[in-house]
Formats: structure tokens, C-alpha cells, sequence
């Protein structure tokens, strides 16, 4: 039999995010329903081993932690203002759980509040960690390379704003849905991207949610499973996870046309292809779905031994129409030189304004590897040493390092 | 805004590292310190001699290095131009120190004029 403290934990895992978005949809209060939930976790943690675990840990949880709600809300007089909609929400929840319906998933309103646009975009991806995954704010600090004080101070105002703002916990009406779902899937990528320098994915630094970000794309798609970028995004991460084990042969970087692909992830290719295929179905192409398509082409040359080259430069092309980021164009640029038109590869660099890429690492990485191709090993050298003075990984910079001493020797 | 990037690491690992290891370490230095330049950040640095080459003073006299404070010591700094605490952050997880020690980054006090 399972220990008490496993199932509050299994619990936790499977449920809080769900648990929490249904409490402070009724509450409009993110921070306190958060402070109710981790006193009933810490109340089940006391009681069951004592009395031996629930039969529905989830009703017992939020049973607990609606008292709670309840009576903090009494101690400071808001009782007028929130807990009629409480109780009457919690009796509502409890007959749902009674008769062994799934309980009610109300993650989607607490993405969208988390991507709300009255919310500072640097907190969004931290605030969805927390309140959907419930991660901790120290490791979500680390990830993001913030102190766990300044997370958590960031954290505490964010969920201020919500409550004293009002924002709603709704899905906002069709007219505007898509500019918000793309703050949502930004947040996402965010969460996937941050501690890597490449925008290929090659670059993993230390703390790493790329497990969490992948899950919560998931997530997304099972809840709105009519929006094509989510699947977008969700086949792009997949195929970047895919590739994880080949990124690293002995703590060595090394670059994606290197990889041995016999290290790739086949099922989760195989699932980032199923994901880009319902995005394809659905029909709207957005910059995720042809990211991901970008990638898909990356994995079709080397599962296929076909020349993808010509098709991941046009992707780039509709990606720029699209979205015209510096990453798209450094991406662009990379992708002609790979298919021998280095000259316009680095018209396409010299077209960015080089204030936008002071600290850019990608732009000067794939910089330098252009001018070698143009047979300007000196020039080259120059934007190697500038990509590796802005690397903050210890394996690419060895590697970047490499390439430069190569072109000491020509 | 001025922040200080105090570089700590183990001192002693420098006097038997082997010449390539150095070579390499130093090359990625000037890299950091040429990218620092580049975007405008940079007002200044150096690396320091051991410890045991320094000297602490108070009032009450002088005492011989080295320091023992903990296995990684002060062994260089740099003052650093950035917008705000992140982006000093930034550039001190960039710098090669943070990879083999740490990075202590410490906003400098603005005294009015």
C-alpha cells in the first residue's frame, strides 16, 4: 500500500495546477488560494498517515483548502466581496466530485490571467511555473538566473496586480483569442528556451524546464485543441527535445550537422510529427508551426538522406513574412550558407542593425562560421572570439574555440 | 548603472593547471573582455596575483596573504556598464569565471555629484 505522503505528492503532481486554478477562478485571488492549497498539502501530510489517506485525496484538498479561503477571508473582512461565490463554488465542486465526474479543468482561464496583457511579459513564463506546475520559485529563479528573493518578490507582486487589477479568470472572446494565445505560447517557449543561448536548440545551460514546457504545450493542446500554433509549438520543443542526448558525446557540444542521429529520440520525433500534422490540418500556418517545420526538415535529411536544404530556405522565408525576429533572419542566413549561397547568407546578416546584435551570440556564432566559408579566416576569427565572449555555456564555448584555433592554423 | 563583477575562484588550481587548459582559459578571457567592449560595457578589469602576494590592513597592522576565506578566492574583477541588475546578471554568467568559480556582482554605489 501507498504511503500517505506519496499519495499527497502524487496528488500534488497530477492535481495542482487544477486544484489551484479552480480555487482562484472563484477567489480572482491567485496569492491566497495558493496559501489555502499549501495548507491543506501540509494538513494532508499531518492527517493521513495518521487516519490513513482519503478515498478522493482531490475532494479532500479542496475541501480543506476552501476552509481555508474561507477563513482568511473572514479575518480580513472581504467576505461580502468573495466568499458567497466561494461556498456556493465549492458546494458545486463537491457534488462534481461526488458523483465521480473528472473534476472540472479550469487551467486554461489560469494561462490565460498568467499571459494576461496587464502582466509584465518577464513574469508571465515564472507565474505559469508556479501556479499550473507548481514549481518553486527557487528553481524557477535559477532557471531564469534571477535570485530566488527577487523571484519571489516578483512573483508576490505579479499576483497582486491580479487581484487588485480584477483581471478576469475567463477565455477571452473569440475577437481576441489569438493575441492572446500568443502571449501564452511565448511564455511557454519561454519556460522551454530559457538557459539556452542557440536558438537551434543546442545549447542546453543549467537549469533546464524543457520537461515542463513540453508538458504544459500538451496541456494546452488538450485544452484547445482547434488552435494550430499550439501544436506548432508543441512539435517545434519535441523535436528540439528529441535531439538531446546527441547535443553532448562526452560533455563536448556538438552542432546539429554533427549529431549522430542514432542518439535522437525516434518516439518523440514521431510525436513531433503528429503534433506539426494536426497543425497542418487545422489549416492557419503560424511561426511556431513553421519552426517546427523547419526542424522537421532538419530530421527528414538525416532519417531520410534527402537534401531538405532548398525547403528550410523557403520555410525561413514564410517564418520572416511571419515574424521578422533577428533569430529568424540568423536563422535564414545559416540555412542559405548550408546550402552553398554563402554570400547572400551574409547579406542577410549585414541587413540587421548591429546595435540589435551587441549581445546577440546565434548572430555572431553563425557570423563567423559564414566568413569562414567566404575564406576570411581573419574576419572570421573576430566574430568567433565575439561569440565566445558572449557564451555562457562551457561546452559550446570550448567548441566555438575550436573552430577559432582551426583558422590560427590555416 | 556601474556594477563590480568580483571573480572568485580556487587560486591554487592556477599554479598546476597545465599550459593549454591556461592558454584556453586566457582565451576565452579576452573574448569575454572584447565582447564587454564591443557592446559598450566595459570600464574596466584585471586579473590579480595570488593571494599570498597581498596584504590586509587595519588600524590595528597589517596581515600576510593568503586568505583562507573558503576554497575560491578574489582573483579579478570587472566594472561593468548595464541597464539594470538582470542584464548585469547576464554578463556575469557570460564571463568564464562563472563556469569554473563564481561571479559576484555588486551594484556601485552612486554618489551624487
Amino acid at each position: 500500500m501507498k504511503d500517505a505522503r506519496a499519495i499527497a505528492e502524487e496528488t500534488a503532481r497530477a492535481s495542482y495546477g487544477r486544484l489551484l486554478a479552480w480555487l482562484s477562478s472563484r477567489s480572482g485571488d491567485v496569492a491566497s488560494a495558493e496559501d489555502a492549497l499549501a495548507d491543506a498539502f501540509r494538513a494532508a501530510l499531518e492527517t493521513w498517515p495518521k487516519n490513513g489517506p482519503p478515498d478522493s485525496p482531490e475532494a479532500w484538498l479542496l475541501t480543506a483548502a476552501r476552509r481555508k479561503l474561507i477563513d482568511a477571508a473572514r479575518r480580513k473582512q472581504t467576505q461580502t466581496i468573495h466568499t458567497p461565490g466561494l461556498a456556493l463554488a465549492a458546494e458545486e465542486a463537491e457534488a462534481a466530485l461526488r458523483i465521480e465526474k473528472p473534476f472540472p479543468d479550469e487551467r486554461l482561464k489560469l494561462l490565460f490571467i498568467c499571459a494576461h496583457p496587464a502582466i509584465d511579459a518577464n513574469i508571465r513564463t515564472p507565474l505559469m511555473l508556479q501556479t499550473v506546475l507548481g514549481l518553486d520559485a527557487e528553481r524557477i529563479a535559477s532557471a531564469f538566473l534571477v535570485s530566488p528573493a527577487a523571484m519571489s518578490g516578483r512573483l508576490v507582486r505579479a499576483k497582486r496586480k491580479i487581484k487588485a487589477a480584477g483581471i478576469p479568470f475567463e477565455v477571452p472572446e473569440t475577437a481576441i483569442i489569438t493575441d492572446r494565445l500568443s502571449a501564452i505560447l511565448e511564455a511557454i517557449y519561454a519556460a522551454f528556451t530559457c538557459g539556452w543561448d542557440n536558438p537551434d536548440g543546442s545549447d542546453p545551460g543549467g537549469a533546464d524546464l524543457t520537461g515542463e514546457a513540453i508538458y504544459l504545450a500538451q496541456l494546452l493542446t488538450k485544452l484547445m485543441p482547434d488552435e494550430s500554433e499550439s501544436w506548432g509549438l508543441l512539435s517545434l520543443m519535441l523535436h528540439a527535445e528529441a535531439r538531446r542526448a546527441a547535443r553532448r558525446i562526452n560533455g563536448a557540444y556538438v552542432p546539429l550537422g554533427e549529431q549522430d542521429a542514432a542518439f535522437w529520440n525516434r518516439d518523440m520525433i514521431m510525436a513531433a510529427e503528429s503534433a506539426l500534422a494536426k497543425a497542418w490540418r487545422i489549416g492557419r500556418s503560424g511561426p511556431y508551426q513553421i519552426e517546427a517545420a523547419i526542424q522537421s526538415a532538419h530530421a527528414a535529411a538525416r532519417l531520410n538522406d534527402r537534401d531538405t536544404s532548398d525547403d528550410i530556405i523557403l520555410l525561413y522565408e514564410r517564418l520572416i513574412e511571419l515574424a521578422p525576429t533577428i533569430g529568424a533572419h540568423v536563422g535564414y542566413a545559416a540555412a542559405l550558407s548550408a546550402a552553398g549561397s554563402a554570400q547572400r547568407g551574409m547579406a542577410v546578416l549585414d541587413q540587421i542593425p548591429s546595435a540589435r546584435v551587441e549581445t546577440y551570440q546565434a548572430y555572431w556564432a553563425v557570423r563567423a562560421h559564414i566568413l569562414t566559408e567566404l575564406d576570411k579566416p581573419e574576419d572570421a576569427a573576430q566574430a568567433y572570439r565575439r561569440a565566445i565572449g558572449l557564451t555562457q555555456d562551457e561546452a559550446a564555448r570550448a567548441f566555438l574555440r575550436s573552430k577559432e584555433r582551426a583558422l590560427e592554423e590555416i | 548603472m556601474k556594477y563590480l563583477l568580483l571573480l572568485h575562484d580556487n587560486e591554487d588550481a592556477w599554479l598546476t593547471m597545465e599550459e593549454s587548459r591556461k592558454n584556453e582559459i586566457f582565451g576565452s578571457y579576452m573574448a569575454y573582455t572584447e565582447a564587454l567592449k564591443k557592446a559598450n560595457a566595459y570600464h574596466g578589469g584585471a586579473p590579480l596575483e595570488h593571494s599570498k602576494n597581498g596584504k590586509r590592513v587595519r588600524a590595528s597592522g597589517v596581515q600576510d596573504g593568503p586568505f583562507v576565506d573558503g576554497k575560491e578566492q578574489l582573483g579579478g574583477f570587472y566594472m561593468i556598464e548595464a541597464d539594470n541588475l538582470d542584464e548585469a546578471l547576464d554578463w556575469a554568467a557570460r564571463c568564464p569565471c562563472a563556469s569554473i568559480g563564481h561571479v559576484e556582482v555588486r551594484p556601485v554605489w552612486h554618489i551624487g555629484d
